[in-house]
């Protein structure tokens, strides 16, 4: 299959790749540019492990080709932290323990944000419904409930 | 010194709640999970798997795809000579990682390519051609039972028992026949719970690398990279200490990854290409050729006298074992009434097989099921003795004293003081609405021990280095390094733990039965006293004083006696910057098996409200209360309970294995084998009891298991009590609880 | 002293549910009941727990079992 050259924005930097044209931008994202931080879980977008955010909307990069990220804007969770600076939801996440195995933590942060992004002061049945697209097995999701509230208590500061 | 008895010491770091070293790593994407690691000239590998549940494999013809452009290695059971040498558990292992002369369930492995990049190794999947004839399946375990049931597993049939019945384990004390003539009431039921995954979110993911002078390594997301080595050593043929294990950062386990599966065929298909192979499984290929938990059917009975006093318990359990036998009958026998003080009482696991992928542990394997059984029945006990069902169960529950249904006395136990913070709580008297009700039930898990390694290495600067061979998925680093710090008297922050690979330690056992914070934990104790016993020599050669006049005091030697009034402390950094020149490197080690686990018992509360237009059951609180021994880190203790009540939500309410007529299952994904989200829980309140472990310095049980036991039915009673409908099987899911509201008219 | 022997390890004690032995280590009591009961053999590959008075022991087999101990031997355990 003959490859599609891609332009486009990965965390605020200018980036060109080339890949097959049936290729998912997760596989994109992590075999060809080494952002391992979006993780695979399932592969049709129903883990919420690989979420991204394309021009701010929040995707399973699964179900994105690699070849739609033309002229476009990424985020993953590797552009979250400003140089040794924290984004407050990673802060918060460590701080209430809102990771155990942490494989579904960088999808976790990226929804989050989105949802922040949208709504500063959400209510718990926001928080649980805007992150009802990204599974955890370890917590519960008590401690990442919690640990999104005081993210958002920080960034309305 | 390395007495392992508690002591009831005063802590200082310990019970804290102090940042984890690896969140960092694990908040910005930087953490190396199974699938995120490459070597140059890597290799993609994939496996062909049976589309059939049970099917003879006449023929293979891999010359095709051998011949495709970029294709390395095929390989089949032809290529894995059995070096197993009668051992019947290894000959399993090398059987479930790839079929020999039949496919036994839906998904096993019957072909291995490794190419240069996934889209060439997919078309040379395709270029295998598999001849099978098929065999008659069957993949409910009572069925298996029946007459014409086929054999799974020839090599295991009895003679003069039904050829896929493979063993029973029976427990119990006392006369249960005189035990039910004394009962008042007698309550008898069969229950049946569906088969389940540990629904890690990582699926299995590896990248081997075997070259031609017999060395290899093995990057690999796993809990127990020791058994890993081992195993696969064994059955390729190469020598334990030539393959180096790393386990990567692990993605969830629960049990699933205590055990080997596609990771001997990368290993072999490494071998046969000379190049680096990575095989990473689809979530598909998770649910069908990985090792999800029993599912069950069984008859419980339990008697009481009209005072409530429970004179006589049966239970009767049958695990669906999958492909090849295990022993997760034996554990529900021996976890079913551990609860309670029963003086006649006896439970028996039956082991049986089916053409389903070979069954794993699973958090406290083998107890929840027994538990649904027990706790439903309990409960319509004491509606039919009007007793309260807290007051029933403490009348009968087990304590120190009693004498557990499998042999041991109990020491101090946690399961009265549970059950009475639960009474107690003020969860138990929040008014309920319309279609909502209230449960409680009880669960038990044994923990375990064994053999553990640590090594502890003070720095020059007086930083340490803790090394490990049990792995970190829920927060161990940061708990380890605590007990390293309170040992040595200097700062959390000072210590820095690392999981070793299997060159730098030597064996550890698998991380699994809530092992690993209690064992390395303690070897992490007597390493850093160890350490401490060199620290004083040092400081005595630093004094020119005996070593017997050196105690250790919060992080410093101090030279005691008046004569020595005039030497100031000195501490472990002034220790450390000197080791040069009294004597070299300091450090401590720590090789034994760790004895002493101590039991966990949980109790928890749970409020559900059931939609009768379409049955769907709403978790509306839940209490978890369980007996830690000592919380370490208390975060990472409430996160172990939590996490666990979730995945006995989804047990009970949702998640289940649907086999179809062909045998082939029909819901291998994250859309339809349906695992709790956030929108379905409520925050999960909990409340950690501390009844040290007599058998621990530090006090610490196990808390990574018992409360997955008490969810199944502890949502049956609250169901029951909501719309007054009472649940035989798990899960309850709405289209059964619409036909029980059917069936009972409601 | 009388060791009580639960699970599928009875089956390799032709049903009995406790036996009669002296031995002052777990590994005497492992050895002996062996010699009288061959059977027994298979169950040390997968693994055998011995509690003496109600603590359970896995793997080792030196400990020590104390005159006037209660002993049970069941299957090892494992976990998730």
């Amino acid at each position: 299959m003959a490859g599609v050259h891609v332009t486009t924005t990965i965390n605020s930097d200018p980036v060109e790749y080339v890949c097959p044209a049936d290729e998912s931008l997760m596989d994109v994202l992590r075999d060809r540019l080494g952002l391992m931080g979006v993780k695979e879980g399932c592969g049709t977008g129903d883990c919420g492990a690989c979420s991204i955010t394309l021009d701010g909307q929040l995707v399973c990069s699964c179900l994105v080709l690699g070849a739609e990220a033309e002229g476009r804007a990424i985020t993953t969770v590797e552009g979250m932290a400003d140089g040794q600076n924290l984004h407050p939801l990673q802060e918060q996440f460590i701080n209430n323990a809102a990771l155990q195995c942490g494989i579904c933590t960088p999808g976790f942060l990226i929804a989050a944000k989105a949802l922040l992004d949208e709504n500063s002061d959400p209510t718990e049945t926001e928080i649980r419904y805007a992150l009802a697209g990204n599974l955890c097995r370890c917590t519960g999701y008590d401690k990442i409930v919690k640990a999104v509230q005081a993210a958002a208590k920080d960034l309305r500061k | 010194m390395n007495d392992p008895k508690y002591t009831g010491q005063e802590f200082k770091v310990i019970g804290s709640r102090v940042k984890r070293p690896d969140g960092i790593d694990k908040v910005t994407g930087r953490a190396r999970y199974g699938a995120d690691m490459n070597a140059p000239g890597q290799l993609v590998a994939l496996m062909l798997r049976s589309p059939h549940a049970h099917a003879r494999i006449k023929k293979i013809d891999i010359s095709k795809a051998e011949k495709l452009p970029g294709v390395k290695a095929v390989i089949t059971a032809a290529d894995l000579p059995d070096l197993t040498e009668g051992n019947a558990g290894l000959f399993d292992t090398l059987e479930n990682s790839m079929a020999r002369d039949r496919a036994l369930y839906d998904g096993h492995a019957v072909a291995g390519v490794a190419a240069i990049d996934k889209s060439t190794a997919k078309k040379a999947l395709k270029l295998i051609k598999v001849t099978y004839e098929k065999l008659p399946h069957v993949t409910d375990v009572d069925d298996a039972l029946e007459d014409d049931a086929p054999i799974i597993q020839p090599r295991y049939a009895t003679e003069g028992q039904h050829g896929n019945l493979i063993n029973k384990g029976e427990f119990g004390q006392g006369d249960i026949d005189q035990g039910f003539a004394e009962a008042d009431v007698i309550v008898e039921r069969s229950y049946k719970t569906g088969q389940t995954h540990q629904g890690y979110i990582e699926p299995h993911a590896c990248l081997a690398s075997v070259s031609p002078d017999g060395t290899g390594e093995l990057w690999v997301t796993t809990q127990g990279h020791y058994s890993y080595r081992n195993t696969c050593a064994q059955l390729l043929g190469m020598d334990i200490a030539k393959l180096k294990v790393t386990s990567s950062e692990i993605g969830g386990g629960f049990g699933g990854k205590t055990h080997v599966w596609m990771e001997p065929i990368a290993l072999a298909l490494s071998r046969k290409a000379n190049r680096p192979v990575k095989m990473v499984m689809s979530r598909e290929e998770v649910f069908k050729a990985s090792g999800p938990t029993c599912s069950t059917s069984m008859e419980i009975k339990i008697g009481a006298k009209k005072d409530g006093t429970i004179v006589a318990a049966r239970a009767e359990c049958r695990y669906m074992n999958g492909a090849f036998p295990g022993m997760w009958g034996t554990l529900g026998g021996m976890t079913a009434f551990a609860c309670y003080s029963i003086p006649n009482n006896k439970a028996i696991g039956v082991n049986v097989l089916c053409n389903r992928p070979k069954v794993a542990a699973y958090r406290a394997p083998s107890a929840p099921m027994m538990a649904f059984g027990v706790e439903s029945t309990i409960d319509q006990l004491s509606k039919e003795l009007g007793i309260d069902p807290v007051e029933l169960r403490l009348k009968n529950v087990a304590r120190e004293g009693t004498q557990a249904p499998y042999g041991p006395v109990w020491g101090p136990i946690g399961i009265e003081p549970t059950l009475e913070a639960v009474r107690d709580h003020p969860h138990m008297k929040a008014k309920l609405g319309k279609n909502q009700g209230r449960g409680v039930a009880c669960g038990f898990w044994f923990n375990i021990g064994g053999q553990t390694c640590s090594d502890l290495n003070i720095g020059p600067d007086g930083t340490v280095n803790l090394t490990v061979g049990t792995i970190d998925v829920g927060g161990a680093r940061a708990s380890l390094a605590m007990i390293a710090a309170e040992e040595l008297g200097i700062t959390y922050e000072d210590v820095k733990v690392n999981i070793g690979d299997t060159s730098s330690l030597g064996h550890n056992d698998t991380t699994e039965g809530s092992r690993g914070t209690f064992s390395s934990g303690m070897a992490a104790i007597f390493a850093a006293r160890k350490a401490v016993d060199v620290l004083k020599e040092r400081a005595a050669k630093m004094w020119q004083i005996p070593v017997e006049s050196v105690i250790w005091e919060d992080g410093s030697a101090r030279a005691n006696g008046k004569e020595h009034s005039n030497l100031s402390p000195l501490t472990l950094k002034d220790i450390a910057k000197k080791a040069g020149s009294t004597g070299g490197p300091i450090a401590g080690h720590h090789e034994a098996t760790a004895e002493g686990a101590g039991v966990s018992f949980a109790s928890h509360i749970v409020d559900v409200e059931v939609d009768p237009e379409t049955g769907k059951t709403q978790i509306l609180r839940y209490t978890v209360v369980q007996d830690a021994g000592k919380a370490i880190h208390p975060d990472y203790v409430e996160g172990q309970f939590q996490g666990a009540a979730a995945q006995g939500i989804g047990w009970a309410l949702n998640e289940e294995y649907i086999y179809g007529k062909d045998g082939r299952l029909q819901n291998s994904g994250f859309l339809d084998y349906r695992i709790p989200v956030c929108s379905d829980l409520p925050s999960i309140d909990t409340k950690i009891l501390e009844i040290p472990n007599p058998g621990h310095p530090y006090g610490i049980r196990g808390v990574g298991e018992t409360s997955i036991v008490p969810p199944l039915g502890a949502i049956g009673n609250a169901v029951s009590n909501a719309v007054g409908v009472r649940m035989y099987e798990v899960p309850m899911s709405p289209p059964r609880i619409l036909k029980a509201l059917d069936e009972a008219g409601v | 002293m009388e060791v009580f022997l639960s699970g599928s390890l009875v089956d390799s004690l032709n049903g009995l549910t406790s036996v009669e032995v002296e031995a002052k280590t777990i590994r005497e009591l492992l050895t002996r009941l062996i010699d009288r009961y061959p059977r027994l053999e298979d169950h040390l590959e997968e693994g055998i727990a011995v509690a003496i008075d109600g603590t359970i022991i896995r793997d080792d087999w030196e400990t020590p079992i104390p005159v006037g101990s209660e002993v049970f031997l069941f299957p090892r355990i494992i976990g998730g």
